[in-house]
């Protein structure tokens, strides 16, 4: 293993990220804080309680989701695109690391970025309503596997982009609606049946319901499904990962 | 001396098909300086990215101190440094944190006190916490090599290590190379110039269309390169060669008409001054002079012709 290697790329990406501390929390928060005052606050109190828990607080857990999911996915795709953009990629290429060694430096360090952006929500969050969280162990474990498993399916998009269009493209058209439909705002229990199953095919869902029942103990979908889920797409994201450095598909010439 | 590096029928085809490298051999020495020279679009760098691991090749073999470049990867790039042709840098990072970035990633352990050394030899020290953006073009070359040479390679490709830089520069970057080579560095650069081939290389390697014509020894290259023709028309036909010539390399034209008087330019005298008063004493008359230099492109195409019978 180089581990000069490994730390040396999460060193790099961490210090872009310290760079523009300001404007990595700030706008999370201003949109979560709009969020809790939109929904939470104004329409929330209208709405009443899901499975005993307050419309207010149910949305936080989702909320999290919806930022931390598009946070690891920008945050990771943006550190592998740029280098590609900019020409420095070539160093990548020629040093002796292996594809394991990069994805443990890029998706790590992308990882942290929106592990502290979502726990920084969970502050502000406390800020705007009042909820325990039920198990807590579980659901750091939880947003760790998230982060995880969407900065490797940023870092995918981001080998992929072959422009900044695309780059955007993707999380807009694809990765916002499964979060929005992904049960970040109300119970998959509220919709009519066919939807309920259309849900299940949406892996968001099995995010957020997961996360929710970390916090408040109730959920769409038990627990350990919930688990498989992440895990299994983590896997996927590490195999298709592994294939493109094995090809040096977009990568190498 | 062991071999070094050593390349064995390579072979490049992009994607789109073009072949750019066409069956390559070449092997390298240790401590050597190898220029490779020759025009746009000849392989240059294709083949030194290929050997760096940035680009594929199709067939063939690399090795590098004994260690093949795809199967045992990590012992072979962690020896080499390369700085690329264009350069490309990350613009908001400070110079002394991309050196420890590079270096960390070659697998070496930190050292700034090895880096500021480089800087101070590159005349960057006070640069050292400047962000890149702010350097000129040619600080931004230095910080390039400075990079390359952060993890302490042993063979160190320049990929025209001094297009666009001024003579002073030029100077310098020659000076760093000898003095790389002098602690044990392979060097191995791409230029388009035959004079900086013949200023810093102790062996050139020319290459064209994909294909590596020859590597040669600078001196017998020099020499070939060097070689000129003065074509002396007559104003009558001689029947034979005046003996007072003999001692020249001249030879009568096919026409009888003239005289064709082989030199090299780089021998320091050309001999012209007597021939021309020779010829005058001996009453013979000429109404024209005309000298052909053997260009690179004489060599390439002579060396391709070669090739061809
Ligand atoms: N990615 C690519 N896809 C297809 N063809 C390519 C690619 N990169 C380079 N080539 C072609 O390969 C040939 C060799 O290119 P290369 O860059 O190695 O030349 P070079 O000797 O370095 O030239 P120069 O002196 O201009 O830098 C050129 O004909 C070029 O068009
Ligand atoms: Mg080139």
């Amino acid at each position: 293993m180089n581990y000069y290697g490994i730390k040396a790329i999460y060193k790099f990406e961490m210090t872009r990220f310290f760079r523009t501390l300001f404007q990595s929390f700030v706008s999370p928060v201003i949109a979560t804080s709009l969020y809790f005052v939109v929904f939470g606050a104004a329409i929330g109190s209208r709405i009443q309680e899901i499975d005993n828990v307050s419309y207010g607080a149910f949305i936080v857990p989702g909320l999290i989701m919806l930022t931390v999911i598009t946070q690891s996915i920008s945050n990771s795709s943006f550190g592998i695109f740029f280098p590609k953009f900019v020409g420095t990629i070539y160093e990548l290429l020629s040093a002796p690391v292996s594809f394991f060694e990069i994805v443990l430096g890029y998706v790590g360090a992308a990882a942290t970025k929106s592990l502290f952006i979502g726990l920084v929500i969970l502050s502000t969050s406390m800020l705007f309503v009042d909820f325990k969280i039920l198990y807590p162990g579980m659901m750091i474990l939880f947003l760790i596997l998230t982060c995880l498993s969407f900065a490797l399916l940023g870092f995918i998009l981001g080998i992929w982009a072959k422009n900044f269009e695309q780059l955007q493209l993707v999380p807009l058209l694809i990765v916002t609606p499964m979060v929005f439909l992904g049960g970040s705002f109300y119970s998959i229990s509220m919709l009519s049946s066919f939807w309920q199953t259309v849900s299940l095919f949406n892996p968001v869902v099995y995010l957020i319901s997961g996360f929710r029942w970390c916090f408040f103990g109730v959920a769409d979908v038990s627990i350990a499904t919930s688990l498989c889920a992440v895990s299994g797409f983590m896997i996927l994201c590490l195999a298709i990962i592994a294939w493109i450095f094995k090809s040096g598909w977009q990568l190498r010439t | 001396m062991r071999d070094f590096l050593t390349i064995k029928g390579l072979s490049k085809n992009y994607a789109n098909g073009f072949e750019a490298l066409k069956t390559i051999n070449l092997r390298v020495k240790e401590t050597e300086i190898l220029a490779l020279l020759g025009p746009n679009g000849a392989g240059k760098t294709t083949l030194i990215s290929t050997i760096c691991g940035i680009s594929k090749f199709t067939h063939g073999k690399i090795t590098l101190a004994g260690h093949d470049i795809v199967l045992n990867y990590r012992a072979a790039r962690k020896m080499i440094g390369m700085v690329p042709q264009e350069l490309s840098l990350e613009s908001f990072e400070t110079v002394i944190n991309t050196l420890r970035f590079s270096r960390g990633l070659f697998g070496k352990s930190p050292n700034d006190s090895y880096l500021e050394d480089l800087l101070e030899q590159l005349s960057l020290l006070d640069k050292r916490n400047s962000q890149i953006i702010e350097l000129s073009g040619g600080m931004k070359r230095r910080v390039s090599i400075a990079k390359a040479l952060s993890h302490e390679p042993r063979l160190l490709f320049l990929d025209e290590p001094t297009a666009g830089v001024d003579v002073e520069l030029r100077k310098d970057m020659w000076l760093l190379v000898r003095r790389l080579r002098n602690k044990g560095v392979t060097v191995i650069l791409t230029t388009h110039y035959i004079e900086e081939a013949e200023a810093i290389a102790d062996r050139v390697g020319i290459i064209d269309k994909g294909q590596l014509l020859l590597v040669e020894e600078k001196g017998s290259l020099i020499q070939r390169l060097g070689q000129k023709q003065l074509i002396i028309e007559l104003q009558a036909p001689l029947k034979d060669l005046p003996s007072i010539l003999s001692d020249y390399d001249i030879v009568l034209g096919a026409d009888r008409q003239s005289l064709i008087y082989t030199y090299n330019m780089r021998s320091g005298h050309s001999g012209i001054n007597n021939i021309l008063s020779n010829l005058t004493q001996s009453g013979i008359i000429f109404k024209d002079l005309q000298t052909k230099q053997s260009s690179l492109e004489d060599i390439f195409m002579s060396l391709v012709n070669e090739k061809v019978a």
